[in-house]
Formats: C-alpha cells, sequence, structure tokens
C-alpha cells in the first residue's frame, strides 16, 4: 500500500441483486492528488465512486464486499457512522440535483447539519468562498434567496459544487461534474479541482480523455466491472500497458 | 316501433353499415389498402357514424320534445270548470296520464279498441275497470278527462309512428351519403377523430354541466328561502332554534361552530399522526413492511364512517367521559365534539398517510442522495429536503381532508349528537351544518317552509366554504411550486 494513500480499495467486488457489477476493484486514492476514473459507459465507475462514501448503502439490491480504508480504518467496519463518513468525503453527482431551497441555503445546508460555524458572519463567508470557489459567485451574487432550481443546468452544477465544498471534506467525489457545463464553466471547474487539489483528494469521473489528462494526476480506467490499469495520468495517455486502455483512449472502444 | 326496438333497428343498421363500408373501401382500390387514405376499418367506421349518430341526435330530441309538445295540447282540453276547487291545472294533468297509462295496461291485458272507446265514453265503467287492474283514481273521472286521456294516447302513438319513420329515414339517408363518398381519397380517419374528439368534449361537459346544475339548483332554492327569512338573521344570529309552528331562528354561527370546531379537533388528530405514518413508510420502512402496510391502510381508508360512527358511540364515547370530561368536570355528556373529532381524526389518519405517502414517494431519489451524500442523517433529509420539496402536495392532501372532515356526518350524528350550539368546552354535545340539513329535510316536511329549505342555504354555505377552501389549496400549491421547481 502507498503510504500517502488517503484511502485504498481491496479486493471490492458490488452487486446489484445478481448483477456483479464490479469485480476485484484495487484502487489508492493518494492524498492531495487528483483521481481520474475513465471507462465505457456502465462500466461501473459511478458504483465504485459511490463505494467510497458508502452511498451504496441507500441502495437497497447493492452489496459491497471487499476491504476499503480510509486513514487506515476499514470504513465498512460497524463501528464507522456512514452519516459522519459522508461529511469527509463529498459528493458531487452525475446529474445536477440542487435541493428546492434557496441558493445561500443549499450551500449553508452541510455546514448548518454538521455546526462547522459559529455565527451568521461565518456562514456567510462560508457560502461566499465556496460560491467563489465553485465559479459562480458573480452570477449569483444578487440573488442568493432565489430558489436554487431556478439556475440553469450548469449553473445548478455549480451550485452542487458548491455545496460539496462548504461541507469542507477531506476527498471530494465527482461524477462528471462537467457533463452539463459549457466550455467556460468546464474550464473554471477544472481550475478549482486544481486548487482543491492543495487541501484535500479529488477523485472525478469523466468521459473526456482531454479533461482527465488535464486536471488528473492519477488515472483509472474500468471496463466491464473490471478495473484495466491504473497509474500516472501521463502513463496511462502515453504509454498504456494493456491493449484495452490503448484503444479506449485512442477511441476504438466506447 | 317501441324506443328499445327502434334503438335495436338503428344499432343494426349501423353495424351493417360499417361492413358495407369497409366493403366498399376495400372494392374501390381492389383490394390494396395502401392506396386508401385511411383504413377500411376507419371508412366502415366512418359511415356507421354517418347512419347511426344523427338518427340517434334525432330521436333523442324528439323524446325529449315530444311530451312538451303532446302535455302542451292535450292540456288544452280541460277546461276551467274541470278543475275542482282546491285542485290545479297540474293535479288533473297527472290524472290525465294516470289514466293513459291504465289504458295501455288494459291493452297490455287484451282489450281492443273498440272496447276502449266505449270505456271513454263511459267514464264510470272505465273506473271500475281501471280498479280491477289495480290502478286507483281517488274521484270520479271527468268525461273531459277521459277524452284527455284518450287523446292523449293517440297523439302518443303517431308521435312515435313518425319518430320511427323520421329517424330511420335520417339513417338511411346518412347512410347513403357516406356511402356515396367513400372512395379511395375519403378521409375517414378524420372523421372518426373529429367524432371522438366530440365524444370526449361532450364527456367532460357532462362533468361541468351537472356542477352547474347542482349549484343552480342550490342557489334558487336558498334564494327562495331568503325571501322568507331574512338573510341578516341568517348569518348572523347567534341562536339555531328550529320551529315548525313558525317563528323558528336559523342562526347558521352554531352549525358552523360545530362544524369548524370537530374538523379542526379532526385534523389536529389526523394530520401528525398520518404525516409521520407516511414518512415512516416511504423513508424508513423495508420493502415488506411497506409492502404489507400501504394495502392494509388503504382498506382502513375504505371503511365506510358509520362504522367508526358506532365506534364513538359505543367505545370512543363512554371512554371520554368516564376519563376525561367526569374527572376534569367538563359535563357529562355522552356525545361530545371532542369523541367526534378524535374519531373523525382516526378515520382520516390513512387518508392523509396514504396520500401523502404517494406524494413523499415522488420527491425524486436524487434529492435524498444529494443530502446523504452531504452526511445529513435520515431525519434531517427528511425534514430539510424531502419534507419541504413534497410540501405543496401535503398541504393539498391536507385540505383534502379537511373537505371530507367538514363533509363527514355520520360520525357527528352518533358521536357529537344533533343539539346546536355554541361552546367552547370540547365535551359538550354539539352539532353541524351536514347534520342539520339532513335533519330539516327529513321526516314531514313541506317544502316551501323557511325550516325545510334553510337546508339549501345551509348547502350553499357549506359549498362556498369548501370551495373557498379548495381555492386555498390551489394558491399554496402554486406559491411552494414557484419557490421550488
Ligand atoms: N441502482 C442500481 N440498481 C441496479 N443496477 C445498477 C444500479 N446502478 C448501477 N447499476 C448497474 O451497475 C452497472 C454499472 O453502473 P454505473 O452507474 O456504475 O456505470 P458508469 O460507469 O457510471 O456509467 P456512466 O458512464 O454511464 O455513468 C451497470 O450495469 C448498471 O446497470
Ligand atoms: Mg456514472
Amino acid at each position: 500500500m502507498d503510504e500517502r494513500a488517503k484511502m485504498s480499495a481491496r479486493r471490492v467486488q458490488v452487486y446489484y441483486g445478481t448483477n456483479h457489477a464490479l469485480k476485484n476493484v484495487d484502487v489508492d486514492i493518494l492524498d492531495k492528488t487528483v483521481t481520474a476514473f475513465i471507462g465505457p459507459s456502465g462500466c461501473g465507475k459511478s458504483t465504485f465512486l459511490r463505494c467510497l462514501n458508502r452511498m451504496n448503502d441507500t441502495v437497497a439490491s447493492a452489496r459491497v464486499e471487499g476491504l476499503i480504508e480510509m486513514d487506515g480504518r476499514n470504513i465498512y467496519d460497524s463501528r464507522v457512522d456512514p452519516v459522519q463518513l459522508r461529511a469527509k468525503v463529498g459528493m458531487v453527482f452525475q446529474k445536477p440535483n440542487p435541493f428546492p431551497k434557496s441558493i445561500y441555503d443549499n450551500v449553508a445546508y452541510g455546514p448548518k447539519i454538521h455546526g462547522l460555524t459559529r455565527n451568521k458572519a461565518e456562514l456567510d463567508e462560508v457560502v461566499e468562498s465556496s460560491l467563489r470557489k465553485a465559479a459562480l459567485w458573480n452570477e449569483v451574487k444578487d440573488r442568493l434567496a432565489a430558489p436554487g432550481t431556478g439556475l440553469s443546468g450548469g449553473q445548478q452544477q455549480r451550485l452542487c459544487i458548491a455545496r460539496a465544498v462548504a461541507t469542507s471534506p477531506e476527498v471530494l467525489l465527482m461524477d462528471e461534474p462537467c457533463s452539463a457545463l459549457d466550455p467556460i464553466a468546464t474550464a473554471q471547474v477544472e481550475e478549482l479541482i486544481d486548487e482543491l487539489r492543495s487541501q484535500f483528494s479529488v477523485v472525478i469521473v469523466t468521459h473526456s480523455m482531454q479533461q482527465a489528462a488535464r486536471v488528473s494526476q492519477r488515472t483509472a480506467f474500468f471496463h466491464l466491472g473490471s478495473l484495466v490499469e491504473y497509474g500516472e495520468t501521463g502513463t496511462i495517455f502515453t504509454a498504456p500497458n494493456d491493449p484495452r486502455t490503448e484503444s479506449y483512449i485512442t477511441g476504438r472502444i466506447g | 316501433m317501441t324506443v328499445g326496438l327502434l334503438s335495436l333497428v338503428l344499432l343494426g343498421l349501423s353495424a351493417l353499415s360499417f361492413i358495407l363500408g369497409r366493403q366498399k373501401a376495400l372494392a374501390s382500390v381492389k383490394g390494396d389498402i395502401r392506396n386508401l387514405h385511411s383504413l377500411p376499418s376507419y371508412c366502415g367506421a366512418g359511415v356507421a357514424l354517418f347512419t347511426g349518430i344523427p338518427a340517434s341526435l334525432l330521436m333523442i330530441i324528439w323524446l325529449l320534445v315530444q311530451p312538451v309538445l303532446i302535455e302542451s295540447h292535450v292540456t288544452d282540453m280541460i277546461l276551467p270548470e274541470d278543475i275542482d276547487t282546491g285542485s290545479t291545472r297540474e293535479l288533473v294533468m297527472s290524472d290525465v296520464l294516470r289514466i293513459a297509462k291504465g289504458v295501455d295496461v288494459l291493452v297490455a291485458r287484451g282489450a281492443d279498441e273498440a272496447e276502449i272507446t266505449k270505456l271513454i265514453n263511459n267514464p264510470a265503467a272505465l273506473k271500475t275497470r281501471l280498479a280491477d287492474a289495480r290502478i286507483a283514481l281517488a274521484a270520479d273521472i271527468n268525461p273531459h278527462v277521459a277524452k284527455a286521456a284518450a287523446a292523449y294516447r293517440t297523439k302518443v302513438a303517431t308521435g312515435n309512428n313518425w319518430l320511427a319513420v323520421s329517424t330511420l329515414g335520417l339513417a338511411v339517408a346518412g347512410f347513403l351519403f357516406a356511402l356515396m363518398q367513400v372512395k379511395s381519397t375519403f378521409r375517414a380517419r378524420n372523421v372518426v377523430e373529429a367524432f371522438v374528439r366530440v365524444l370526449l368534449i361532450g364527456a367532460s361537459s357532462v362533468a361541468v354541466l351537472t356542477t352547474l346544475g347542482i349549484i343552480l339548483s342550490l342557489v334558487f332554492e336558498s334564494w327562495y328561502f331568503f325571501q322568507l327569512y331574512p338573510a341578516k338573521n341568517f348569518f348572523f344570529s347567534l341562536t339555531w332554534a328550529p320551529k315548525f309552528g313558525g317563528g323558528s331562528d336559523l342562526g347558521i354561527w352554531p352549525l358552523l361552530w360545530g362544524t369548524l370546531y370537530v374538523s379542526f379537533i379532526a385534523l389536529v388528530v389526523a394530520v401528525p399522526v398520518g404525516l409521520m405514518a407516511a414518512i415512516y413508510l416511504s423513508e424508513y420502512a423495508s420493502g415488506r413492511v411497506r409492502s404489507v402496510t400501504k394495502p392494509v391502510l388503504e382498506v382502513l381508508a375504505g371503511i365506510p364512517s358509520i362504522v367508526y360512527g358506532l365506534f364513538a358511540l359505543m367505545t370512543v364515547g363512554p371512554f371520554l367521559r368516564d376519563w376525561f370530561a367526569k374527572p376534569l368536570g367538563l359535563g357529562e355528556s355522552l356525545s361530545s365534539v371532542m369523541t367526534a373529532g378524535v374519531v373523525m381524526g382516526i378515520m382520516l389518519i390513512p387518508y392523509v398517510s396514504s396520500l401523502s405517502d404517494d406524494i413523499i414517494n415522488a420527491v425524486p431519489r436524487a434529492l435524498r442522495d444529494g443530502s446523504y451524500g452531504l452526511g445529513a442523517t435520515q431525519s434531517e433529509t427528511v425534514k430539510q429536503v424531502v419534507f419541504p420539496a413534497a410540501l405543496p402536495g401535503i398541504v393539498g392532501a391536507i385540505l383534502m381532508a379537511a373537505s371530507r372532515a367538514i363533509g363527514e356526518t355520520m360520525i357527528v350524528v352518533l358521536g357529537a349528537g344533533a343539539a346546536a350550539k355554541l361552546s367552547l368546552n370540547p365535551f359538550e354535545a354539539m352539532t353541524t351544518v351536514t347534520v342539520k340539513i339532513v335533519s330539516q329535510l327529513t321526516g314531514d316536511t313541506e317544502f316551501s317552509s323557511p325550516e325545510t329549505l334553510v337546508a339549501f342555504a345551509l348547502g350553499l354555505t357549506l359549498f362556498v366554504f369548501t370551495l373557498g377552501l379548495n381555492i386555498l389549496a390551489l394558491y399554496i400549491v402554486r406559491k411552494y411550486r414557484e419557490q421550488y421547481e
């Protein structure tokens, strides 16, 4: 195991009912590193991401086997409270899902339930800095009381990013955060990811090879529920070991 | 030809024209249906519609108009001196119709027309013959009335013959017209489409028109009432004391107060319990618990309210009296607002929870995931995300429950009694608007005294009240929608 590993997964299997969705996955998520998960649709990227913060617990049919550790502690241990785990491992979902609340309350949601701020001024500050980090502040600063659901799709996704950042997690899981964003917003989010790297680890699922190459230091390639290859991003993109990785990167499997 | 037989013939003709229309369509393209504008069955249906619909419409209108026309003719045969003092023209006319029906019965039993003519000219004999056939008439038959009855019968017979002739004629004309249209370019599909549209519009206007009719009848009767009884007293008097000899006090407030009090208690019981049950079912319960509990709740929601009423009378009433009212010194009444309210609340629990459960389940999973993903617990998620998102629907459900509570009668009669009273003590017997509507209209009552007509004014008030409640519900739902979506 890499000594810099923030989270490490060993022989992880996931079943949805009888469907064996994830087979024998071993991955180390390094601290203060951006890790990209790539692979064709339905190969289990989201499923694996959801194992890392135990979101699969909320799916009745899902069953997770194997070992996943964070800072050396098994997160599936019965003494671990998944609620606390999720406060430390934040998540941005594939589809934007702002709460039916004001923009302000959306961002303030995490800090409020975890009691991260002492007073309103501090909360205001957290909300502003989170919205700034998500490159949304300038667009919404005059209408923080407007409903978050009234924003455009791309703005909603950045709101969800701000919401996740506001909880100050140690690991941030992002499931295709840019799939609904225009190139400018995408660039801003990528900048944010790079910035976040100084504070915590980021795991990002993406369908864009360029994005993976631009933002990540580590890349994992999934195919049909298995982890095919995992390593330095540079190596994966220039000299992949596995022929399947090469075909995918050059656009022959997909 | 009777109307039933005529309808059957029309149906048969339509079926026949469907087959013929279809065949002609096929023949017009020599069996190659690709060259048809519309499929052969549409052509058949088009022809059948042209055959059946205008003729049926004619028949319906005829059947509505004919009796009116004939009666107005026959009435003229009755002279003013034929109407006894104390009687009215309407009463005499109803005798005419009775006799005409009776004669029909005699004919059905084998009397021939010659015999009937003889009887008509001999009213006394007619009366005995009718009595033999168990058609009793109060007084002796006036010769003019007997003549009128005979005239009525002949006019109906001629009318029915013309009805059959014209209906069938129209059917055949429609059939020939439509059949001539059938060729490869006949746009039968559009004809059928238009028919379907008209049919659907008709169905929805039935609902709207009946509602309108109900409102109008309520308004008219209430209008009569307010001519007999001052509106000021009805709306502002605080006593309800109807006396069938006249001089009653018919203030609505004691009844409205009872209605609101009982409904309020019912909602206080039903809404929190029902909502929490719904939240448990939709958020916490496992699939197995859910699959058992949900149908059980739905069955509970279908229990007739009279059963709950018995429960109120036999169990809850005595219990509340012995354990609460008496020890607290709040009265000794078996029936009380509290009893009715609590039992009505119990009745509404499954209703509220079943509706709210559906609404909560409709909240997208992604919202819950978003909340759990930020490290929120289940109850935080429910309280801060799921519940606000479902709120407009839940408000709607609560107001529907309120409407039911306001309209409920049986539980109130058995649980709260029938004494109109304005009191704050929940352990006292009171009553509601609906109960009084029933009691004012049952029994031997005359439909022209204010004591009876007040029921319509009460009904109208209740209607306006629930309408207002529903409008409020719509308004709240809209407002939250704007905020949340
Ligand atoms: N809630 C679920 N219930 C049952 N099966 C599921 C569920 N979620 C995912 N799966 C199955 O697990 C497999 C992996 O799905 P997953 O969502 O992880 O794919 P993905 O790699 O994220 O794809 P995409 O790039 O399209 O998002 C698929 O076969 C999918 O059908
Ligand atoms: Mg996915």
